[in-house]
């Protein structure tokens, strides 16, 4: 009762890829494809920005050494984006970072405020915050902790994989907000809905 | 033009400064990071920036090029700053380090 192997293949047919065919016209570019083009495109507009040479010698250079590095390595920068989604993904971080960049000035200003302060030791109240994040994906656990330090009074300490988070908060009502506005803001910038 | 660039480069040296002054005036370790990490991030962002203008001040491929160059460092900036300063703290919490508190004020 030994089954071919080429049967069994056949059985549940998956392509070179990893994806079940299913309905062919959901995929007009396999992902892995889609992301390593999109992966060899940012790479090479980093490559002419830093080389700043436009002669045909280190063009080519460029293009052979930035297919290399996506043909390699060409999931790691792209890893889950959906090929439809990532217009709309890249949109929304654009959108995401001038908040960011606001709610940053506020937290200098706000820090500031404390360090040229003469009775700073009264202001200030050093606190752990604990609370977990519904946002799953890496990237935007990531994105969360490094924006929470860049904010008003807060440090991430400590993120698991799950989403748990310690917080040092310089005082009180620096740790209240949180998670709040910016997790939501995070997770339409990068999570699927 | 210059207006700008000089009002950006006193504004970043404003933020250096109060990191700098912070640093040596808060109580601990975990609070010190607060002025390192932020002031430091919107301080060189503040006064790369003033660079990047004022090197496109006489306009030309070249000089666009540069200040691309100059506000990638930007970039890279606010992505490394947060995350060293993670590194940090999360070095501090391993070792065993207690945060600083009310309670602990006059001992």
């Amino acid at each position: 009762m030994k089954e071919h192997p080429a049967e069994k293949r056949s059985s549940q047919p998956v392509n070179a890829f990893g994806d079940r065919p299913g309905n062919p016209s959901e995929h007009h570019i396999p992902r892995p494809i889609f992301s390593r083009i999109m992966t060899f495109i940012a790479l090479l507009c980093l490559w002419v920005i830093l080389s700043g040479r436009f002669d045909p010698f280190h063009l080519s250079l460029g293009v052979i050494s930035c297919a290399l590095v996506s043909i390699l390595s060409g999931d790691l920068l792209f890893p889950e984006s959906r090929t439809g989604g990532l217009f709309r993904h890249t949109m929304q971080v654009i959108n995401y970072a001038p908040w960011l960049l606001y709610q940053v000035i506020l937290a200098n200003l706000h820090v500031l405020y404390l360090v040229f302060h003469p009775r700073m030791m009264d202001l200030i109240d050093p606190r752990i915050i604990r609370f977990d994040s519904k946002l799953k994906k890496e990237i935007s656990l990531v994105t969360f902790a490094n924006s929470i330090t860049l904010t008003p009074g807060t440090i991430t300490m400590y993120v698991s994989v799950e989403g748990a988070f310690q917080v040092h908060a310089i005082d009180k009502a620096s740790g209240e907000p949180l998670p709040g506005e910016m997790e939501r803001r995070i997770a339409r910038a990068f999570e699927d809905e | 033009m210059d207006v700008i660039v000089i009002l950006l480069l006193i504004c970043g040296l404003v933020f250096f400064t109060g990191g700098a002054v912070g640093i040596l005036r808060f109580p601990d370790f975990y609070t010190r990071l607060h002025p390192a990490g932020k002031m430091d991030t919107l301080g060189s962002f503040l006064m790369v920036l003033a660079v990047a203008l004022y090197n496109i001040h006489d306009f030309s491929w070249a000089a666009l090029l540069t200040s691309l160059k100059i506000l990638l460092i930007v970039l890279f900036i606010f992505i490394l700053n947060p995350t060293a300063t993670h590194a940090i703290v999360d070095a501090g919490f391993r070792a065993g380090m207690r945060p600083w508190t009310k309670e602990d004020r006059g001992k």
